[in-house]
C-alpha cells in the first residue's frame, strides 16, 4: 500500500474531477437537455412510434444513466491502478 | 383456484420467506446491525438498494401518475433515477472510504462539531419520518385491498413482519430480505407488463412495445393514445407539460438531488467491502431499478389506452354501465373508481370536461393494481401483484426505520449522551430504538396526520435541501467550516419548509396556508413539491458565504478530507 505525495494526490483528484465533469455534462444533456429543454424540437423527429424528446424523457435518459455509472466505475478502477491506490 | 385463496397463499409464502431469512441472518454485533458486517457483495447490495429505494410510490402510484400526466410524468422517471449518477460519483465512494456507520456521524466528524451532528440527526429524522408514514399507509392499503382485512389489521400484520426481521437482524436481516423482496416485486411488475405488451403490440418487451404499432394495424400505439385522449378533450399524451418547462426542470432536479441525499439509501453503500464496490454497486442498483422504471411508462401508456378502449369500445359509442366488466365493479366498491350518470343515458361518458365527465373518480393507484384484471390475466398474476406491492412497501419501510434507529442509538445515544456505552449495550439500544421507531411509525400510520398523502415527494425536497449539500461540501470543499455547514443546513431545510407551509399550510393544515395553494402565488411558478432544488441552492450559497467569513477548519479535518478522496486504505467499517 503506497502513500501518495501531495502532488500525486492532487493530480489524482484533478483527473477524477475532470472525468466527473465530462460525465455530468452527458448526464445533464440527456435528461434536462433532451428530456426537458429541447423536448419540443426533438419531438419533431420520430423513431418508430416514439417522438424522440418523449423517448429521452421516459426511456433514453435512464439507459444512459446506467451506462454512465458503469463507465465511471471502469475509468476510476483504471485511474486507481495508474496511481497505485487500488484496494487489494 | 379462487383469487382470494391464491392471494393469501402467495403473500403468505413471501412472508414466510422473509421470516426465514430473518432467523438465518441474526445480527451479532453493532457492525452487523448498522452495516450488515460490511461484507455485502456489490451486486447483492445493488439489488437490496433497488428494493430499499423503490417504495409503494414507485410500485403502485408512479405508472398511474404517468398514465394521467403523460409526458409531464417524466419528472418522476428521470428524477428518481438520475440521482444515482450523482450518488455514484459525488457521495458513495467517499463516504464508504470514510467507513463509519451513519450519515450524521460523517457530518459531525467532517464539520468537527457535535452541533452539526445533532442538526444532521434532526434533518434525517424529519425526512425519514415523512417518508415512512407513506409506506405504512401503503402497507395498510395493500392489505385491506387484496386480503380484504381492515386497514388497521393489515397495518398491524405488516408491522409485525418488519419488526421481526428488522429488530432481529438489523441491516443484515434487512439486506437479505430486501434481496428477496426485489425479486418478488420485479416479477410482480414485469410479468403483467409483458402480457399486456404482447396483447396490444405483439412485442414481449414493454419498453419496445410502447413504441410499436398496435397488433393488426399500422397505427403506432402512442399515436392512437394521443388521438384518443385529444378526442376526449385532454392534452396530447406525449407532449403534455407539467405546468411549465421550468417547473419540470426544478421538480426533476429536486427528486435527483433528494435521491442522492436520502440517508436510508446512502447507508446501503456502507455495507460493501471496498470503495470500488461502492461505485459499481450504485450502477447495479440503478440497473435493477431501471428494469422497473423503463417498464413503468409502458404500463402507464398501455393502461390508459386499455381503460379508454374499455369505456369507448368504438368511437362515439360509450360503454353501457350495466355491461361494465367485473374489475370495474370491484374497484367501484373501494371508492377508487366512481361513476355518476349525469345525463341519465346509462352509458359511461369519459371526458376532460368536468361538467359532462361521468368517470368522476379514477384514482392513480388503480392503474397498476387493476392492470392485470383489465387485461384479463390469470389469477396467479393478480396474487403476485399483491405480494409485489407489499414487498415494495415493506422493504422501503425497513430501510427507513433502520436509518432512524441508527441515528438514535448511534448518533444520539452513543455519540452524545453516553459515549462510554459498551458494544453489547449499544446493540441492545439499537434494537430498542428500532422497536420504538416501528411503533412510532405504526402510530402515525394508524392516525395519519392530515398531510400523509403528499409527504413522500416532500421528503425528497427536505433531503435535497439539507443533507445532500452538507455531504457534498464536506467532500469537495475543504474550506467549508462548521458554521457554514450548520447555517447552510438550517437555511436550506428552513426555506423549503417555509415555502411548503406557506402554500400548503403549517404542518399541512390547509387553513393556515397564508399564501394559498395556487399557482399564481408560486415562486417562478414552481410547485411546493419541486422546491427542494431551490432549497439546495440556498443551502450551498449560505454555507459557502458563511465559510468565507469564519476561520478555516483545523488541519486534522483537512487531512480527513484528503484521506477520503483516495481509495487506498479503505478498511472495513470501523468497530467502535
Amino acid at each position: 500500500m503506497s502513500r501518495l505525495t501531495e502532488a500525486q494526490a492532487l493530480a489524482y483528484w484533478r483527473r477524477n474531477l475532470a472525468l466527473m465533469f465530462k460525465l455530468l455534462v452527458v448526464w445533464f444533456v440527456v435528461s434536462f437537455g433532451c428530456g426537458i429543454l429541447l423536448v419540443d424540437e426533438l419531438n419533431q423527429i420520430q423513431i418508430g412510434g416514439y417522438k424522440l424528446g418523449f423517448w429521452f424523457a421516459q426511456q433514453g435518459s435512464i439507459y444512459v444513466f446506467v451506462l454512465l455509472i458503469f463507465y465511471y466505475t471502469r475509468k476510476m478502477a483504471k485511474l486507481d491502478r495508474e496511481f497505485n491506490v487500488e484496494e487489494d | 383456484m379462487e383469487l382470494q385463496t391464491l392471494t393469501y397463499l402467495v403473500v403468505g409464502a413471501s412472508f414466510a420467506l422473509y421470516i426465514g431469512i430473518a432467523i438465518w441472518s441474526r445480527a451479532g454485533s453493532t457492525k452487523d446491525f448498522y452495516v450488515a458486517g460490511g461484507g455485502v457483495h456489490p451486486i447483492a447490495n445493488g439489488m437490496a438498494t433497488a428494493a430499499d429505494w423503490m417504495s409503494a410510490a414507485s410500485f403502485i402510484s408512479m405508472a398511474g401518475m404517468i398514465a394521467f400526466m403523460g409526458y409531464g410524468g417524466s419528472v418522476f422517471l428521470m428524477g428518481w433515477t438520475g440521482g444515482f449518477v450523482i450518488l455514484a460519483m459525488f457521495l458513495a465512494p467517499y463516504l464508504r472510504k470514510y467507513g463509519k456507520f451513519t450519515v450524521p456521524e460523517f457530518i459531525g466528524d467532517r464539520f468537527y462539531s457535535r452541533t452539526a451532528r445533532a442538526v444532521a440527526v434532526v434533518c434525517l429524522i424529519i425526512c425519514s419520518v415523512t417518508y415512512v408514514i407513506g409506506q405504512m399507509k401503503g402497507i395498510g392499503v395493500a392489505f385491506s385491498r387484496f386480503l380484504e382485512v381492515d386497514y388497521g389489521t393489515g397495518l398491524l400484520v405488516g408491522m409485525c413482519i418488519v419488526f421481526f426481521y428488522a429488530v432481529l437482524g438489523g441491516m443484515k436481516g434487512i439486506t437479505y430480505t430486501q434481496i428477496a423482496q426485489y425479486c418478488v416485486l420485479i416479477m410482480a411488475y414485469t410479468i403483467p407488463a409483458i402480457f399486456i405488451s404482447l396483447n396490444l403490440t405483439g412485442n414481449p418487451f414493454p419498453q419496445l412495445g410502447l413504441g410499436s404499432t398496435l397488433t393488426g394495424t399500422d397505427t403506432y400505439l402512442l399515436d392512437k393514445l394521443d388521438q384518443m385522449v385529444m378526442e376526449l378533450g385532454f392534452n396530447e399524451y406525449t407532449t403534455e407539460y407539467r405546468l411549465s418547462g421550468l417547473n419540470m426542470f426544478a421538480y426533476t432536479a429536486s427528486l435527483m438531488i433528494g435521491t442522492a441525499g436520502l440517508p436510508h439509501v446512502i447507508i446501503r453503500f456502507f455495507t460493501v467491502p471496498k470503495v470500488r464496490d461502492a461505485r459499481s454497486s450504485a450502477g447495479w442498483a440503478l440497473l435493477f431499478i431501471a428494469i422497473l422504471y423503463t417498464t413503468a411508462p409502458a404500463v402507464a401508456g398501455m393502461a390508459r389506452l386499455n381503460l379508454m378502449q374499455t369505456i369507448e369500445p368504438t368511437p362515439g359509442e360509450y360503454l353501457v354501465y350495466d355491461e361494465r366488466p367485473d374489475w370495474f365493479r370491484n374497484w367501484e366498491t373501494t371508492g377508487l373508481l366512481a361513476f355518476e350518470d349525469k345525463n341519465q343515458d346509462g352509458r359511461i361518458q369519459y371526458s376532460a370536461n368536468p361538467t359532462v365527465n361521468e368517470m368522476v373518480t379514477v384514482d392513480n393507484d388503480i392503474m397498476v393494481l387493476a392492470n392485470p384484471e383489465i387485461a384479463q390475466l390469470p389469477n396467479w398474476v393478480i396474487a403476485l401483484v399483491a405480494a409485489g406491492g407489499l414487498a415494495a412497501a415493506l422493504s422501503t419501510a425497513a430501510g427507513l426505520l433502520l436509518a432512524i434507529a441508527s441515528a438514535i442509538s448511534h448518533d444520539l445515544l452513543k455519540g452524545m449522551i453516553a459515549p462510554g456505552i459498551s458494544e453489547r449495550a449499544e446493540l441492545r439500544a439499537s434494537r430498542v430504538a428500532m422497536a420504538a421507531a416501528i411503533a412510532g411509525a405504526g402510530y402515525l400510520g394508524f392516525n395519519p396526520p392530515g398531510f400523509a398523502a403528499g409527504t413522500v415527494a416532500l421528503a425528497f425536497g427536505l433531503a435535497a435541501s439539507s443533507i445532500f449539500p452538507a455531504l457534498m461540501l464536506g467532500i469537495f470543499s475543504k474550506r467549508t467550516t462548521k458554521e457554514g455547514a450548520i447555517a447552510g443546513m438550517v437555511a436550506g431545510i428552513g426555506v423549503t419548509l417555509f415555502y411548503v407551509f406557506q402554500h400548503k399550510g403549517i404542518m399541512f393544515v390547509a387553513s393556515t396556508a397564508f399564501l394559498g395553494d395556487m399557482p399564481a402565488n408560486w415562486f417562478l411558478g414552481i410547485e411546493p413539491n419541486a422546491f427542494g432544488a431551490v432549497g439546495a441552492i440556498v443551502n450551498f450559497a449560505v454555507a459557502m458565504l458563511v465559510s468565507r467569513v469564519t476561520s478555516a477548519p483545523p488541519e486534522s479535518v483537512q487531512e480527513l478530507v484528503e484521506h477520503i478522496r483516495v481509495p487506498v486504505g479503505a478498511s472495513a467499517a470501523h468497530d467502535h
